[in-house]
This record gives structure tokens, sequence and C-alpha cells, in this order.
């Protein structure tokens, strides 16, 4: 697939930046004319993202989240968002719905919600070395 | 994230105002726990009118009120949230615990 666009930030792991962080790539994706439940879904998916990194891989310590995007030809996006925190030791366990190590204010529903709101993700972790998630979404034209 | 809290009769009511996430969902918590603690509502209106984007940490935030007005007998009803707002609650069963109200 050919890239046609890309755009690519990194940001300080602050609780603060989670609304920037998901504005921002849903203002890159504008360009696409995506319906506005679509830019909602990819919103939505980001913060669950970014969230993650600053609350589960930097434990809410200092840390850089990196954030690419890619826009391919027939409306298809990519959406990369890595950190260098703790990794993530059973994948598949972290991904069931409802369960979470963030405590009783964290509902365990950030994989399910990415999942939901997207068309594919892919989570590769690597324990002590980072965590990298991919969204893949499609805009489908007006 | 403005939260602006209304106790008439028996009924809390939490209008909230902006965006919920996981940065601003931890202030509004603390402001109604607060008001829980010392006005025991029998029931609380979580006002989601003026919420314009919330993701998982409102369902947190929806939880964590749950099982603290169900301790002291009183029920949650979650009033007006946008179209979006109401797939994340029906993703995570909020309706299930919860009454949620939609303006037609």
């Amino acid at each position: 697939m050919k890239t046609i666009n890309k755009f690519k930030m990194q940001l300080c792991a602050k609780s603060t930046n989670e609304s920037f962080a998901r504005a921002s790539v849903g203002a890159f994706i504008a360009q696409l004319d995506p319906t506005i439940e679509e830019i909602s879904d990819i919103k939505t998916a980001v913060s669950e993202a970014v969230t993650n990194c600053i609350v589960h891989a930097y434990k809410e310590q200092n840390g850089d989240i990196y954030i690419t995007v890619k826009i391919f030809e027939n409306n298809k996006v990519k959406i990369i968002i890595r950190d260098k925190g703790c990794g993530i030791v059973d994948i598949k366990k972290a991904m069931e719905p409802l369960y979470t190590t963030g405590g009783s204010e964290r509902a365990g529903l950030g994989f399910a919600v990415m999942e939901s709101f997207t068309d594919k993700l892919r989570v590769i972790s690597k324990v002590g070395k980072g965590t990298t998630v991919t969204l893949f979404k499609e805009i489908k034209s007006k | 994230m403005e939260c602006k809290l209304n106790m008439t009769d028996d009924t809390l009511t939490a209008e909230l105002d902006g965006e919920i996430d996981h940065h601003t969902a931890k202030n509004v918590r603390e402001q109604i726990d607060l008001e829980i603690d010392t006005q025991t509502p029998k029931t609380l209106i979580l006002d989601f009118s003026d919420i314009t984007f919330m993701d998982s940490s409102g369902i947190g935030l929806i939880m964590g009120r749950y099982k603290k007005i169900k301790s002291i007998g009183g029920k949650v009803k979650i009033k007006n949230p946008s179209p979006n707002t109401y797939r994340v609650l029906k993703l995570a069963g909020m309706d299930r615990l919860a009454k949620i109200e939609r303006e037609e």
C-alpha cells in the first residue's frame, strides 16, 4: 500500500497530553472527510492507547509516547502508538474485557474499546522494552 | 471538564461539561464523592448533555460512583449521552447497571 501522507509526534507521557494527542490525530485524519462517528471512533481508540502508555507502561512516571499516523490510498489509516515502558507480560490477558491492573477506577476496557472502534488492532510488546499498538481504520467515503 | 453539583430532595445531579478522560475524571470523581459522603443522596443523576467526548475512563468514573451509591442503597441515572458516549456505555454494559435516559 502506498503511503500518501504521514504525521509523527513525540510527547511526554503526561495525562494533560491525552486530549492533545487524540485531537491532533483527529485533526490529521480530517483531510479524509470522515463522518463525525468515524472521527469520534478514532479519537476514542487513540485516547485509550495513550492512556495505557501513561497509566500502565510508564506508571504515571516520566517517559515519551511516539505516535505515527499514515494515510494510504483508498482512505485507509494506520495509527501506531508506541512507548518504551514496562511492556505487557500477558497480552491475551491484558486484552480481556474488564481485566485491569490499574485499580478500582479503571474499567479494564481500553483494548475492548480500541478493538470495537477500529477495523483491526495489533499489539506487540516486550517486557522491559515497551509496547506498540497499531490501529487500522478505513474511512468510508461519504 | 466542569462539574456542577445540585442537590434537591434526595437526588444529587452532577451536570458534566467537556471531555471525560483519565486526566479529567479524577477531579470530578473527588467532587462527586465528597457530595455523596455529605449529602447521602438516594439517586445520583450524571447529566451527560454537555459531554463532548468520553473514553473508558468515563466507565471507571460511573462504575466507581455506582458502587459507592449502591452501598448506601441508592441508584445511578445517566442522562443524555451523545451517540458516541452511548456506544461506549453500551460496550461496557452500563445499561444494565444504570438507567440511561436519552433525548428523542
